[in-house]
């Protein structure tokens, strides 16, 4: 009865409105509570002679009702080629023992030492759910698992943000919590022990270590003019437990700046980070869009850095759009790295060799190409060039490193394809 | 859809303001605040939609409004019997009434408002005796009104009104109007009673927000709408009071008295503003059932109690 009564008024209620209209027909109405936004990508990374890494991610959201959010995502990894293992270049053939400790591997004379066996598959699945608790507040919670050959983590988070001032002003919290471990092949090195012949027993402490990484983060974002938008992020980071990386050692080296030994590197057991974040947002009159942010970074590894990045969405058309992007950034040296140790001095307690804790400065130039093809689905292209530079003749070069480049220069190329739709 | 060339004497400001990734024109009309946005970064554009939008609405005011002499509806109300000859366009609305009325069992009624006559909704007590409104009662029914397109012939102290349905009738007409000049997602917001025209550029929806008469701390309803219509009926302030009892300003033309415990508001989408504007007054009109009715029909609704 009420089905028949269900047919009668609404169906008959849509011929008789587009009859009123003069149209033919009117398009159903349509909720956004079912459809998935879907971002796919697939990423090309190769570093020049280095490491090659292809990257597809996929990251999902459904929109319930009242705008809870569930956000999915995955990222696979596939890694290979050869990464600077911390020793110096130096003029003699250099013999290294893998990872493994059943093995080694040369490197010519004037050459960055590189160990070609790096390869890896890594997987990373993440879900978080985003939701009002009111009309001004919402929360986020969210889980993340990484996990690859030698290192797996896992990590929570959660946060509040609430609107205030006609919600042109927004407070948010976040916090989160990450435990990785590591076994890496061959085991964890013992720090500071010297480097043993292939084949004979290494110095190795564990088959695996821990490590917790605990973060803060305050925001602010005010809406300053309803073109411009400006964010203010306080970010706290505390790590500790196992932070150096296995496969890095630091070469020791005589009056004339050759080996004579090499040592896994020793780094502190904590680490404690304070950031600060400032980016504005500007949308153009006619619609384009530029934003700028700069971010600095201090730790009481000594390291602090500045990174200036600056995007501009240029709007060709409706469907079509360029997005230069333009980044800089520029770090301080630990105060425990060396580029090698000499062995006239007493070893010290905490060193390493890492390039990453190096000072150096690094460039990206990239462009993006959008094209939208309505109804949400949206191809992009993305090609980037990304230059590594840091300190090649450091003054307490020794003896014939002074003749060779001493920081391992980095050339990359990033290319990714994305295709966004919903269904 | 058949344009209309109906002279517009109304002339009131137009404002356009671009915000992040879309352009709001903004006017008044039908005694509402009149919103068209645009997903478009296009000022040229949303100038030339806007006083499009505008105009039509303005046009559409003018030409049904109860309060202008000159207007056709004051015309029919004081034929005081003799058949009157309307245009194509009130012919049209004219059917569309007539529909609703017959798919609705009488409830929807264009006449109903001489019943306001009777009562006063100023939340007082103030009830009229039963004598009065059941003299109303004898000049509320569509189907005492001859009615053979083009002309109409209705009884002396008969009235008919369009006000129940003009609002939405604006809203959908300016939407089809603009969707002949633009493929840009619109949204259309005359006072609340709302259309969409598709998902915006990016895919995404857009987020109406279901007017919550409560705190703002309590959770306001979202609506993720891609396309559709939007409408509310409610009682808002206008309302009897009497020994505890609340009558609302929903008045049933079947039996001339307010419906009793109909909702505070119904906000319901449908596949255009104008279904949506009649399945919401039919709603209230189902006091209790209002909710049930609704779901019977199978629409998305929000009901406040």
């Amino acid at each position: 009865m009420q089905l028949k009564n269900k047919t009668r008024i609404n169906g008959a209620l849509a011929s008789a409105t587009c009859a009123l209209l003069g149209v033919q027909n009117v398009a159903a109405a349509q909720t956004d509570d079912h459809s998935w936004k879907v971002d796919a990508a697939l990423l090309y990374y190769s570093e020049t002679d280095r490491v090659e890494a292809t990257e597809p991610t996929i990251k999902a959201q459904k929109t319930f009702a009242n705008d809870q959010k569930l956000n999915l995502n995955l990222v696979v990894d596939t890694l290979s080629g050869a990464s600077p293992n911390g020793a110096a270049p130096t003029d003699v053939v250099q013999t290294f023992t893998r990872p493994s400790g059943n093995d080694s591997y040369t490197v010519q004379p004037g050459d960055i030492p590189l160990d070609d066996t790096f390869h890896d598959t890594r997987v990373q699945v993440g879900a978080s759910w985003d939701a009002p608790i009111n009309r001004l507040t919402r929360y986020n919670v969210g889980v993340n698992l990484s996990n690859e050959y030698d290192y797996t983590s896992m990590s929570v988070n959660g946060g509040l943000s609430r609107d205030f001032n006609k919600k042109n002003t927004n407070l948010s919290v976040g916090v989160s919590y990450a435990a990785d471990t590591l076994s890496p092949e061959g085991d964890i090195p013992t720090p500071l022990a010297s480097m043993a012949p292939a084949g004979s027993t290494q110095p190795r402490d564990a088959s695996s270590e821990n490590k917790d990484v605990a973060d803060l983060v305050i925001g602010l974002t005010q809406v300053l003019t309803p073109r411009l938008l400006m964010q203010f992020n306080v970010g706290f980071s505390e790590s500790s437990g196992y932070l150096n990386d296995p496969f890095k050692i630091v070469s020791i080296v005589d009056a004339n700046g050759r080996p004579v030994d090499y040592i896994y590197e020793s780094r502190p057991d904590s680490r404690s980070k304070q950031t600060l974040y400032w980016l504005t947002k500007y949308h153009l009159p006619f619609g384009d869009t530029l934003d700028f942010s700069y971010r600095y970074m201090t730790d009481d590894w000594g390291i602090d850095s500045h990174t200036l990045d600056f995007h501009y969405r240029w709007n060709i058309n409706d469907t079509v759009y360029l997005q230069p992007h333009i980044r800089w950034y520029q770090q301080s040296e630990a105060d425990f790295y060396r580029h090698s140790l000499s062995d006239s001095e007493p070893l010290p307690q905490e060193v390493s060799a890492d390039y990453r804790l190096a000072e150096f400065d690094a460039t990206t130039l990239g462009l993006k190409f959008g094209y939208l093809l309505g109804e949400g689905k949206e191809f992009s292209a993305r090609l980037e060039s990304y230059q590594q530079r840091g300190d090649n003749n450091p003054d307490d070069a020794i003896g014939v490193q002074k003749n060779y480049d001493m920081f391992p220069e980095l050339d990359a190329v990033i290319f990714q394809v994305g295709y966004s739709f919903t269904f | 859809m058949q344009h209309f060339n109906d002279p517009v004497d109304i002339k009131r400001p137009v404002s356009i303001r671009q915000k992040p990734g879309m352009m709001v024109v903004t006017f008044d009309a039908m005694a509402s605040p009149c919103e068209i946005i645009i997903d478009s970064d296009d000022m040229k554009q949303a100038q030339l939609l806007g006083n499009m939008a505008a105009h039509e609405t303005w046009r559409i005011e003018q030409k049904f409004s109860r309060y202008r002499t000159d207007g056709i509806i004051p015309a029919i109300n004081n034929s005081n019997g003799q058949p009157v000859t309307v245009d194509t366009e009130t012919a049209m609305l004219l059917d569309f009434a007539f529909h609703c009325y017959q798919i609705s069992n009488g409830l929807f009624d264009i006449t109903s408002g001489v019943l306001r006559k009777a009562f006063t909704f100023d939340g007082s007590d103030r009830l009229p005796s039963p004598g009065k409104v059941k003299k109303l009662l004898a000049h509320v029914g569509l189907e005492k009104i001859a009615w053979q397109n083009p002309e109409i012939r209705m009884q002396p102290g008969m009235e008919i009104d369009l006000g129940g349905i003009g609002k939405e009738y604006a809203v959908d007409r300016v939407q089809q109007l603009l969707a002949e000049v633009t493929k840009s997602s619109i949204l259309i917001n005359f006072g609340g009673d709302i259309a969409v025209s598709g998902p915006r550029r990016n895919g995404e929806p857009w987020n109406v927000g279901i007017e919550a008469t409560d705190t703002p701390e309590k959770a306001q309803n979202v609506a993720a709408i891609k396309r559709g219509g939007i409408a509310t009926s409610g009682d808002a302030q206008r309302f009897l009071l009497k020994n505890g009892k609340r009558y609302s300003h929903i008045l049933n033309p079947k039996t001339g008295w307010p419906v009793e415990g109909s909702p505070h508001a119904v906000t319901v989408l449908a596949d255009t503003c104008t279904q949506a504007g009649i399945l919401s007054t039919l709603a209230m009109l189902h006091g209790k059932n209002a909710e049930a009715f609704l779901r019977d029909e199978g629409v998305d609704f929000w009901a406040q109690r």
